[in-house]
């Protein structure tokens, strides 16, 4: 299936969750967020929200700034 | 001198610290510590993909800092929620720095927004300090809506152009009963300690050290300037004279003539 994160086309296995793709980018434990569709997902419910086509998710990080 | 308390935590410092514009982290890193900062800013980005450039957070991860995430590229109330959430998702913290500012030029912050997001956010359980116009009847409405300090511009941002608007900040940390921290627009250790002789609780600084010869060192500076300001505030300084005419500090000569 085809979602975008971050507006970058990414293709991933049918059945993929947040979780899944969390491990897939190597995201860390601490200092990241993800949204799908403009929602925050926590990450206590990474393993449980699943993805389908389409979805767009955000995904922030710490930056420098004031 | 008295300790800041902000929504009941207590800091020895009141002095705030941004983390943009340094030349690197480590040097970022050093400029924190060196400051005594116990309150520090961060913002958020999107990561990139196939970037995995330098973390920001382990340089000022520290105990004794409290991070202060930003809303920084939101432009209404809505947007600055949806950060906010973010925010506290990545960081763990329900403090914030709200600042909706959606013109890039000035980038002024939308008093109208920022009113109507410190409103929801509060009810969301979110520590808002706002930075907001130097406007005293929008502070004291920001007050009402829970706020727990407000940040009233010096100048722009970035500007290092000192206390512009000092009469209103006058007003305003006369009325507040929340603290005022002075943000945006101090250049120099000079405007830092000039805000903390009116009575501000805090200044934030970000640019003025971050691009200094030596940010280190510029830490330092504003570092001390904080604290005579606050001293000097806390001694009580003396009233400035309506005229020049001199009011002698020793007694005069006068046993020559005698």
């Amino acid at each position: 299936m085809n979602v975008t994160v971050n507006n970058q086309q990414t293709t991933l296995p049918e059945g993929s969750t947040v979780a899944a793709l969390a491990a897939r980018l190597e995201l860390p434990e601490k200092g990241v967020a993800i949204a799908v569709n403009n929602r925050m997902v926590p990450r206590t419910q990474w393993d449980t929200h699943p993805l389908t086509e389409g979805d767009s998710l955000v995904i922030i990080k710490a930056a420098c700034g004031g | 001198m008295k300790k800041l308390i902000i929504a009941g935590k207590e800091f020895n410092s009141r002095l705030f610290l941004g983390t943009g514009k340094f030349n690197s982290n480590p040097l970022m890193e050093a400029s924190i510590l060196a400051s005594g900062t116990e309150m520090v800013t961060v913002a958020m980005k999107r990561i990139e993909l196939d970037n995995k450039d330098d973390d920001m957070l382990r340089h000022i991860v520290h105990p004794h800092i409290q991070l202060l995430p930003n809303t920084s590229g939101v432009r209404d109330a809505e947007e600055a929620v949806f950060a906010a959430q973010m925010a506290r998702e990545a960081f763990g913290t329900n403090w914030l720095k709200l600042e909706i500012h959606p013109d890039p030029r000035y980038l002024l912050p939308d008093s109208t927004e920022t009113l109507k997001a410190t409103e929801q956010l509060v009810k969301l359980g979110f520590t808002v300090l706002p930075y907001c116009q130097a406007d005293p009847t929008l502070c004291k409405h920001l007050e009402e809506a829970g706020a727990a300090t407000v940040m009233p511009l010096g100048a722009p941002i970035g500007t290092n152009k000192g206390l512009q608007t000092r009469d209103f900040l006058r007003i305003i940390i006369e009325q507040s009963n929340i603290p005022v921290v002075v943000d945006a627009g101090i250049g120099a250790p000079s405007h830092a300690a000039e805000a903390m002789e009116m009575g501000a609780d805090a200044c934030l600084v970000n640019t003025a050290i971050a691009v200094a010869g030596d940010p280190v060192e510029m830490a330092v500076a504003f570092k001390e300037a904080v604290i005579a300001g606050r001293r000097a505030f806390e001694a009580g300084l003396g009233t400035q004279a309506q005229s020049l005419i001199a009011s002698a500090s020793s007694p005069l000569t006068s046993f020559l003539n005698d």
